[in-house]
């Protein structure tokens, strides 16, 4: 079996597969529960001087029949007393000790206070801490949270103090809401801190209630902007990942919408070390993780990966700038008369969505007629991959490479020779790219 | 009905659980669900397949959407008995059999129930979507109240029509009211659609026979255009020796019984045999299971292959432990003053006449001394309704062919210019949702008719 274990900036875990802070990581007794079905690690949530919360706390979005796809919270770190988290955290340490336990800080931006919680927190026997800089809601109208980590200086500053007496490693949590999130990054690795998790959750209203009127989560007929999360952020997550692996050192810790195995391991490409789990686990309970091990494990041998360093960063690199893909590759669609089940889905959506590429039945001369197959009209269809990406049969259209001859020029490439043709000095553009 | 042997009789609520809805309603969440399958397909396959082109990709996306008075109006504008379509069609060979879903080896989409779940929305609340339309002058009668005259109606009466319905039943609806399994529809059911129409301003006049109560004449001489929806008449007669014993019943008079009265009060008896095996005899046969006959046996004297019945007809027959007797003939109904047993024949399907010696048109031939008798308290014909003959011979110009009036494909108009027919008395007897379509196409036909009379009047 392939080896899961890692070693984060010195934390130790058995898998990659922490509980991310926030509801499921509140008491020790769901810590335990967690450990006991396999989360490797668990990063308490957030410690701080407590808050009082409110009714309702979190909202929904579902697609179609699947819920959930989005989720988001106006919930505040922790309502429990210091000392008993605290405690909670030393009992838990104790019963696992090679699980990892992590603790999320919160505190105001003052030396002093973070100087006394971290000593306190690392008493603990903690295996390391997260500093809260990234949570939208609530805690940034305090100045801290999100506060913080949407300013370099701050994120810089805060991390120094931290780590003037931590004696654990520190990891940085960052906000997405920030415009670039890498430069957030490097503040924080300047500051010295010894990994990052990222993403914490997107600025996010979730709905409104067309006969009250009343925002969700609705708290007597108001709401407040609340942190967005859940499998619809992925994507959002693993730009920032993967921008934060290209442009600092330390270890990533990813988060956001993981839910799956697959997740992670895209997570793990893309330059994670650790994933975080929150919504998924608060959705479908603890177990959730008996297959993301199973999973990751069986992907892992069929790769021919004897560990989890095989595939961290892999796909790091193969994220680009748009100036330097190949112009020159070129895929058309084609469709598979015998699985098209005659939707017309990728007709209507490349007639009114796309590029005009694709012939109706009848209209089509190709097609099977009892099952009215659209025909791709090849010589028109740019490659965009929206007919196989709206059709509902699995494998039924899919993109096929078409050999043009021509050998791989990009963007930037193309304008250097044109520049250089013409006789023309390189004036880059703000950017840094061919313009 | 004098029936000696009739079954035990079962508490109320016993019937009312053996007739209950056996596809009952969705709930919300099923709705949601199911509507969520549906692919919304561009030009999809379920419009062609309808009879009445509801679009049901629109319809499916508004229930999905919440919009359930957006879905039932496109669904009612199509088809204004939309709810007992939803209900009575044999969706697996109209709209589901055409979903895309069967080619990828799903189940294909519930659009039966869906369709009902949108309608039932309106109905419930009583949400008026439609209004009869500013008077155009013009006078229609429809003769027959049953669905291909309702939908006939409606549509001409959101165009301006003022129209007047002559039917010689009590109640309103026809075979919606009186004719489909109890377990699939309730009369109450079906006036809740007539009231649709009767929104729209169309008059009713019930428990008036054309012929004899009013003339065709009469009413040639007050309308300018005359819709005959008179569906069919009587269960053919099987020329049977014994056939006027006591005990010996149509089936869709046997129907209408369970459908006017307290199950209670409808007698059966214990043992029952239906002959033929289309869906009227499933009907009768499972309506006699489910009043409490102890034996229902269906004869019919083709096999098993040919059985005339959907195959979902035929499958709830066999659940509800009804008894088939292949290739057999009826060929007297024994008793003493009453029906005591059904004397039979076996049949053999013969090369002569049809391809292979099968299928419905292949001819039968009798074997000898394979004669058998089925005790029997009570018989059941289902063999089909006669075509109204009488009563549409009297009409000038009327052309009946084969037993249905003859009409223009495009527009229903008949041999009389003056009327337009549609539904079983032009189809032979068909589905309530084919019914619906030929009445609109007359509706159409009516309009263009008169408009274009109007015309060459000016």
């Amino acid at each position: 079996m392939a080896d899961l274990s890692i070693n984060f900036a010195g934390i130790k875990s058995p898998n990659p597969f922490w509980l991310a802070s926030g509801p499921p990581t509140n008491t020790a007794g769901q810590v335990i529960r967690a450990f006991d079905v396999g989360w490797g690690g668990a990063v308490w949530k957030t410690v701080g001087e407590p808050i009082v919360n409110t009714a309702s706390r979190y909202g929904g979005i579902d697609l179609g029949a699947q819920k959930l796809m989005g989720f988001n919270n106006i919930e505040l770190i922790s309502d429990r007393p210091i000392e008993d988290n605290l405690r909670e955290i030393a009992e838990v340490k104790k019963r696992y000790p090679r699980h990892a336990v992590i603790v999320s800080l919160m505190v105001e931006t003052k030396r002093g206070v973070w100087h006394e919680i971290v000593k306190r927190t690392e008493d603990t026997g903690c295996d390391g801490l997260e500093l809260n800089f990234g949570c939208p809601h609530g805690m940034s109208e305090r100045g801290m949270g999100s506060a913080v980590g949407q300013v370099p200086e701050y994120t810089t500053m805060i991390t120094e103090w931290v780590k003037e007496v931590a004696r654990t490693p520190v990891i940085v949590k960052l906000t997405p809401n920030a415009t670039d999130v890498a430069r957030i990054a490097e503040a924080a690795e300047q500051g010295g801190a010894d990994g990052m998790s990222l993403i914490n959750t997107l600025n996010s209203v979730m709905s409104v209630d067309l006969d009250t009127f009343a925002p969700r989560p609705a708290v007597r007929g108001k709401s407040s902007h609340g942190g967005y999360c859940g499998p619809a952020v992925k994507p959002i997550a693993l730009h920032m990942i993967s921008s934060c692996a290209q442009r600092v050192r330390i270890p990533i810790s990813g988060i956001g919408g993981i839910s799956t195995w697959q997740d992670a391991a895209e997570f793990i490409a893309l330059g994670a070390r650790s994933v975080q789990v929150c919504t998924a686990a608060m959705h479908y309970g603890f177990r959730i993780v008996e297959d993301m091990i199973d999973g990751l494990s069986e992907y892992l041998e069929a790769k021919g990966f004897s560990s989890l360093s095989e595939l961290e960063r892999r796909a790091v690199d193969n994220v680009t700038d748009w100036g330097n893909l190949d112009l020159n590759y070129k895929i058309i669609a084609a469709i598979d008369a015998e699985k098209c089940i005659g939707c017309h889905l990728c007709y209507v959506a490349c007639e009114d969505g796309a590029h005009q590429c694709i012939e109706e039945y009848p209209k089509a001369s190709g097609g099977n007629g009892a099952l009215r197959v659209p025909r791709v009209i090849e010589e028109e269809c740019v490659g965009c991959n929206l007919c196989a990406l709206v059709c509902p049969v699995d494998g039924c259209i899919t993109m096929q490479q078409v050999e043009t001859g021509l050998a791989p020029m990009s963007w930037n490439e193309r304008a250097r020779q044109q520049r250089q043709e013409a006789g023309i000095a390189y004036t880059p553009s703000l950017w840094g790219g061919e313009i | 009905m004098a029936l000696v042997n009739i079954a035990p009789k079962l508490p109320p609520e016993e019937y009312e659980q053996r007739f209950a809805d056996i596809n009952p309603r969705l709930t919300r969440q099923q709705a949601l669900l199911e509507s969520a399958r549906c692919l919304y397909c561009y030009d999809a396959p379920c419009i062609k397949a309808c009879p009445t082109h509801i679009d049901v990709p629109s319809f499916i996306k508004k229930i999905a959407t919440g919009n359930l008075k957006g879905s039932a109006r496109v669904i009612l504008t199509a088809n204004i008995l939309g709810e007992s379509c939803g209900r009575v069609c044999p969706t697996e060979s109209l709209c589901e059999g055409a979903c895309v879903l069967n080619a990828e080896g799903q189940k294909p989409v519930e659009i039966g129930s869906l369709q009902r779940y949108a309608v039932d929305y309106v109905l419930d609340r009583d949400i008026r979507l439609f209004q009869a339309g500013k008077s155009n002058g013009h006078r229609v009668a429809c003769i027959g109240s049953g669905p291909a005259s309702l939908a006939c109606a409606a549509d001409l009466a959101k165009w301006g029509y003022e129209v007047k319905i002559y039917d010689r039943n009590k109640l309103p609806g026809g075979l919606n009211t009186y004719g489909i399994a109890a377990y699939k529809t309730r009369a109450q059911d079906s006036l809740r659609e007539v009231k649709l129409v009767e929104e729209l301003g169309v008059k009713f006049e019930q428990g008036v026979e054309v012929g004899k109560d009013v003339t065709l004449s009469e009413l040639e001489a007050r309308f300018d255009a005359v819709f005959v929806g008179v569906g069919l008449g009587e269960t053919w007669a099987l020329n049977l020796p014994g056939e006027e014993l006591e005990g010996v019943w149509g089936a869709m008079e046997f129907i209408e019984l369970t459908k006017t009265r307290p199950f209670e009060t409808v007698d059966v008896g214990c043992r029952v045999v239906v002959i033929g095996a289309g869906n009227t005899a499933i009907d009768a046969a499972t309506a006699a299971r489910r009043l409490g006959a102890e034996h229902v046996t269906i004869v019919y004297r083709r096999g098993e292959p040919e059985v005339p019945a959907f195959k979902y007809e035929y499958e709830l027959a066999q659940k509800d432990g009804v008894v088939f007797h292949w290739n057999t003939q009826p060929v007297r109904v024994a008793g003493h003053g009453r029906v005591e047993a059904l004397e039979c024949v076996r049949t053999r399907l013969t090369e002569a006449g049809s391809a292979h010696g099968r299928g419905r048109s292949a001819r039968l031939e009798l074997l000898p001394g394979t004669e058998f008798a089925i005790p029997a308290d009570m018989v059941v014909r289902a063999v089909g309704q006669q075509p109204l003959v009488s009563l549409l011979k009297t009409a000038r110009g009327l052309v009946i062919e084969d037993g249905r009036v003859a009409v223009n494909p495009e527009t229903g108009q008949t041999g009389n210019p003056k009327y337009f027919a549609g539904g079983d008395c032009v189809n032979g007897g068909r589905e309530v949702v084919d019914a619906v379509a030929e009445g609109m196409r007359a509706a159409r036909g009516i309009d263009a008719w008169l408009a274009a009379k109007q015309v060459s009047r000016e």
